[in-house]
């Protein structure tokens, strides 16, 4: 039926015009020698950013050897207290915000434009920003613990014990400036993400059509979105109470430690399921292939992957079961943590019945046999959450090795065996030799058994009465034999792991692609490849093309589907509907360069310079950042100069459009999107405190608001912003005139944006309020750190701007920078009036 | 000797005689002397013996698709196993399974056993203070250790002086954090006498590893006479050793930081050592309670716990820090 669809007369004529082959691969040749570091093919940062993950997974690994050989038995002290300390909390963050996330990142860089036969994801320097930023922020975060500076308060950073009072010394502003900004580059992932899935699909490949991974890939960069600004707040504000005094979680003056359990956790959870459904997803398409037939069950698997997405954010409270929370939302909490067990069960038996579906037997290959691995290992670890979601066993056994345990089977088997699934099954396409299956055996079984020795234990241990993050305990508590299980089981683990590194050293060759759909999967990333990814970009007519159209791939590499060529002359890909995937438009990408890798390096020092309260340093790097900022972008928003182009089939597309079609704009969309969580953890923040601490706030604790003339000029001035850039837009210029009143419209507009929060401080100063006196005063100021923030964004992005008008690359057709300003400075005025009524309007409602 | 000592003698050979019998499982969750833990470990064979009947099920399920017979496999690739798998089983057992959890948490309010007893654990880094009121309503603080009388519901009250700590006595009952500025109960009652440990299960920075405690369960005539002797002041130094001991102490400034009640020390930063040398160990549950451990804990602390607020004590000659150790031990 959907194979109706497909045009009977291949878009492109053969056999294709002679150096047209050359010309892809000059266009998009990968640079060489020191200038590998400007590279932005996906396959090539992918690769890196893959490599750069599992660099981390060792380096964590090792960590966990040494924690598991200081275990080994009771009263050890082959390491002391601080650093075992100091070792665990790297080992966690170092797993959880170096590698997983990271890693699952590198595979949608990696696996999402050859699935969608896409030429390159929309954003190629925005990807390599991201990875960049990483790696350096990673590494320097990861070597502080051989000089003693690593966080040493848990991986979860709670409050108090991470306070200045607490944590002297720079350890804990490691984990808050290294990690936050970390995360600022995993968000910058994701919006790449959800643009380059909803919009870089091939023709035809509607949303019903996109591959499993592709639609948990979706899911998992719109999770970021929404779960990453709680940290990145919760960061925020602890760094600003150590830093600043601002009080947000010291009782004493109103704030409250639970705050920071209720932020890091509403992140902490979904973070979970953000690792959990990519891998699942990968499950689902390696399963398909080993039983020769399409998954059984996609539409129930897609809505069982949004559907986990989506109650993950409910279930944040039942890490802190705990804590004293009264009996109701124990009672909710406990409910929807069980409810997350039937998408997982409607995923497990989807696979299983695909098994079942294969006419001939399930192949047994190595990827099959650590999906196996982890489906064991995975229920196991989803009847160990059903049982702790239960709040009274949760009393016992939160806090101890039994949650340990339970939540490595979950991770280690819900994460880290798909991703070696991943490694086996993948590998040809980045390698030109497949990773060997005999060894492949070994090292499963290696991992598997080592896992289940090392992990398995550690239920009993916990429910023996063992907490967890101790760095001893008394011998003849029962414990020992157990420990040392577990250590053994721990060694067996790495020997896996490092057989694997052999292998890898011993097979990988990076570059060019290996035997071409080696296991006989149906899915476009087995179409053959060079570095222009694909020769011709497909019309999909079906979940697995290559199986329903056995010349498909023939076709592709003759060049007879769409984009054959590049008429720009340049780097391109088609950009098709959301939905539909209808072509659109054909989007211009710009290829390697330096501007954001010295961003990244940049953005990286004045972070880690902060850290080590190196102000001036930090600040000149910050403006160094900003500036390659605007080399990077300078070249982007091309304007129409190359007018519309053909691909083939009857397409005449447009290079260049503005508005709600160009990926800019989603982009620009999506972006807002995280602003508007940010904003929504800060609201439910403010509210918090004063449900917590009601005496802090007027009228009985601080000084009243300001008289509402300060407000409303405020607000005034914030509509004379919106006002300022709608007019802009109207008065914008045609091409090739001025037309002067547009950029000092700009101007006024990003002026009154800055003035309106100026106003709003200095009404709150002149009252008498000071933030370090009550967390009320500090959610006072909070909301004008967070507008302002986004006014002075704006700023610098008018200034951009400015530069464009002066310089004739901004007019009435060429207006994406404008746009993107313009949107931004729109969300903005609205936050800040939203802002004012709260913060103004609500001590008046109480009061 | 006094017919009180003699008597505190008698009692601390019973509960280390107790001490010894439950050592092994000491913290156990599945070995329960408490009727909450006792529900908890119900509860726990229930889920384990059920989780192990569906993961032995999915195994065989995944089996019979890898190897099972050709009409079996068509029967399981059908879209109605996923609904019947993935979404009837899961619901009906997990509605089962709340309902189940949700009597457990209602019951822990009805409990027998006649009016409860207050006492209030403020969580230190890294000990416990203990704090009791007697009917009189007299303040009478310890540390490091609870007595709580079998049978009756004990109230615990939970604060904390510094970060979050979290109040754990497996045997007895689940865990309940102590969160600055809140102020938590945890209601538990111990169903026979013995002695179990407890630990602090929230990381808490440096020594969280070494922030444990004991509980002794007594009868409760016997708790109500241990109470009204932890209430009385310290007793007279009973060997010159002693009193040479108890000089020493006042003249080292111990006293700012520790109370001995009957003494001029009076300090309140550390634990109150009235009858430190009645309790079951020292250093929150890190060392055992005699006089070597005491000696070995004022000289040689900050290797022991590291980063604890006690400076170590190398001022002391041999014979001065024995004659101190003499002098903490006896005061049962």
């Amino acid at each position: 039926m959907d194979a109706d669809r497909s045009p009977a007369k291949l878009p492109s004529e053969t056999p294709r015009p002679a150096g047209e082959r050359e010309e892809l691969q000059r266009i998009w040749a990968r640079p060489s020698g020191w200038r590998m570091f400007t590279a932005v093919n996906n396959t090539d940062i992918g690769l890196f950013y893959m490599g750069a993950a599992f660099l981390f997974f060792l380096l964590a690994g090792v960590l966990a050897l040494l924690m598991r050989t200081q275990l080994a038995r009771g009263d050890n002290s082959f390491i002391g207290q601080n650093l075992y300390n100091q070792i665990f909390t790297v080992h966690g963050t170092t797993m959880m915000f170096l590698f997983a996330v990271p890693a699952i990142e590198a595979l949608g860089v990696i696996l999402l434009p050859q699935m969608l036969a896409a030429r390159d994801l929309p954003f190629p320097r925005l990807s390599a920003f991201a990875i960049w930023a990483y790696v350096i922020g990673g590494l320097v975060f990861f070597l502080t613990i051989f000089v003693d500076l690593a966080p040493n308060g848990g991986w979860f950073m709670y409050p108090p014990l991470t306070l200045t009072e607490f944590s002297p010394g720079d350890n804990a502003d490691f984990w808050l400036l290294g990690i936050g900004f970390i995360e600022i580059s995993a968000i910058a992932g994701a919006i790449e993400i959800v643009v380059g899935t909803l919009r870089t699909r091939p023709p035809g490949m509607s949303l019903d059509k996109m591959p499993l991974f592709a639609w948990a890939m979706l899911i998992f960069a719109a999770m970021i979105v929404f779960a990453f600004p709680a940290v990145i707040f919760g960061t925020l504000l602890l760094e600003i109470e150590r830093s600043f005094g601002w009080p947000f979680f010291t009782a004493a003056k109103g704030g409250d430690a639970l705050l920071w359990q209720h932020l890091f956790w509403f992140f902490g959870h979904p973070e979970v399921y953000i690792i959990f459904l990519p891998a699942a997803a990968l499950v689902s398409m390696i399963v398909p292939t080993m039983a020769r037939t399409p998954l059984v069950g996609y539409r129930l698997n897609v809505v069982a992957l949004i559907a986990t997405g989506f109650f993950s954010f409910g279930l944040w409270v039942h890490h802190m079961f705990s804590t004293g929370i009264p009996a109701l939302s124990l009672g909710f909490f406990s409910a929807v943590s069980m409810t997350i067990a039937i998408p997982s069960g409607i995923q497990v038996f989807s696979w299983i019945a695909t098994i079942a579906a294969g006419r001939d037997r399930f192949k047994i290959t190595t990827p099959s046999l650590f999906v196996f691995g982890f489906l064991f290992i995975f229920v196991i670890g989803g009847l160990t959450g059903v049982m702790v979601a239960v709040a009274p066993f949760d009393f016992q056994v939160h806090d101890t090795y039994f949650v340990v345990a339970h939540f490595h089977y979950v991770l280690v088997g819900g994460m880290v065996f798909p991703l070696f699934a991943t490694y086996y099954y993948w590998a040809p396409m980045v390698s030109r030799n497949m990773l060997s299956e005999k060894r492949g055996r070994w090292v499963f079984w290696l991992m598997f058994i080592g896992f289940n020795t090392a992990f398995f234990p550690m239920h009993i241990t916990g429910l023996m009465g063992m907490p967890r993050r101790v760095w001893t305990y008394p011998s003849g508590m029962g414990w020992d034999a157990l420990n040392m299980i577990s250590t053994v089981g721990a060694f067996i683990l790495a020997a896996g792991v490092l057989l694997f590194v052999i292998d890898l050293f011993l097979r990988l060759r990076p570059g060019e692609q290996g035997p071409e759909n080696p296991w006989g999967a149906g899915t476009l990333e087995w179409l053959a490849t060079d570095v222009y990814s694909t020769r011709s970009i497909p019309h999909v007519a079906s979940r697995e093309p290559l199986w329903d159209q056995p010349n498909l791939a023939a076709d592709v590499e003759a060049g007879a589907y769409y984009l054959p060529n590049a008429p720009t002359g340049g780097r391109e890909t088609i950009v098709t509907s959301p939905i539909e995937g209808d072509p659109q438009y054909v989007i211009r990408m710009i290829g390697p360069g330096w501007a954001h890798f010295f961003a990244a390096a940049f953005t990286a020092a004045f972070f880690l310079l902060l850290t080590i309260k190196l102000v001036t340093p930090a600040l000149l790097c910050g403006v160094l950042a900003i500036l390659s900022c605007f080399v990077w972008v300078w070249e982007l928003d091309r304007g129409p100069g190359k007018g519309p182009v053909d691909i083939g089939g009857g397409f005449r597309l447009p290079t260049y459009v503005t508005g709600p079609t160009s990926h800019a704009w989603w982009a620009m969309v999506v972006l807002m999107l995280v602003a508007g969580s940010l904003y929504i953890t800060y609201v439910f923040s403010y509210l918090y405190l004063w449900t917590v601490n009601p005496q802090v706030w007027p009228p009985t604790g601080s000084p009243p608001p300001p008289s509402v003339e300060w407000a409303a000029f405020s607000a005034a001035l914030l509509i004379a912003s919106v006002v300022a850039f709608v007019t802009a837009d109207r008065l914008l210029p045609a091409p090739q005139s001025m037309n002067p009143w547009a950029p000092a419209l700009m101007l006024i507009g990003a002026a009154c944006l800055v003035g309106a929060v100026v106003v709003e401080i200095d009404a709150h100063w002149q009252t008498g309020l000071r933030a370090t006196e009550s967390s009320y005063a500090a959610m006072v100021y909070m909301e004008s750190v967070l507008t302002g923030e986004l006014a002075f964004t704006v700023a610098i992005m008018t200034a951009y701007g400015l530069a464009r008008y002066f310089t004739g690359k901004m007019d009435c057709v060429r207006r994406v920078t404008f746009e993107s300003t313009a949107l931004l400075t729109y969300y903005t005025a609205a936050q800040g009036l939203f802002g004012l009524l709260l913060v103004n309007g609500f001590p008046r409602i109480i009061g | 000797m006094t017919r009180r000592t003699t008597w505190a003698n008698r009692m601390g050979t019973v509960v280390a005689a107790l001490f010894l019998e439950a050592c092994r499982g000491v913290q156990s969750a599945l070995a329960p002397q408490g009727i909450d833990a006792e529900r908890v470990a119900g509860l726990f064979w229930v889920m384990t013996i059920g989780a192990a009947l569906i993961l032995i099920l999915v195994m065989f399920v995944t089996a019979l698709a890898l190897f099972g017979p050709e009409s079996w496999r068509r029967w399981l690739s059908r879209d109605g196993i996923i609904v019947a798998g993935g979404i009837v089983f899961p619901v009906t057992t997990l509605t089962a399974l709340l309902g189940y959890g949700f009597v457990l948490t209602s019951i822990g309010d009805s409990r027998p056993g006649g009016e409860s007893i207050k006492i209030a654990v403020v969580g230190e880094r890294w000990w416990w203070r203990v704090i009791y009121r007697d009917s009189a309503g007299r303040r009478i603080e310890s540390a490091n250790e609870l007595r709580i009388p079998v049978g009756r519901p004990v109230e615990i009250e939970l604060t904390s002086a510094d970060v979050i700590h979290s109040f754990w006595a497996p045997k007895l009952a689940g865990k309940l954090d102590m969160i600055p500025g809140r102020k938590n109960v945890l209601t538990l009652m111990a169903k026979e006498a013995g002695v179990s440990r407890g630990q602090c299960a929230e990381y808490c920075g440096g020594a969280h590893a070494l922030m444990a405690f004991y509980v002794v369960a007594l009868p409760q005539p016997e708790f109500e006479r241990w109470l009204a002797h932890e209430a009385e002041p310290a007793s007279a130094p009973p060997t010159p050793q002693a009193l040479a001991g108890m000089t020493l102490f006042a003249a080292s400034g111990c006293g700012a930081c520790h109370a001995i009640r009957g003494t001029p020390a009076a300090g309140a930063i550390g634990p109150d050592l009235t009858h430190v040398g009645g309790r079951l160990s020292l250093a929150a549950a890190t060392l055992p309670n005699d006089e070597a451990a005491f000696a070995r804990w004022i000289k040689d602390n900050q290797h022991i716990k590291p980063g604890n607020l006690m400076p170590p004590y190398g001022i002391f000659s041999d014979s001065e820090l024995a004659a101190v150790s003499n002098y903490l031990a006896s005061l049962r």
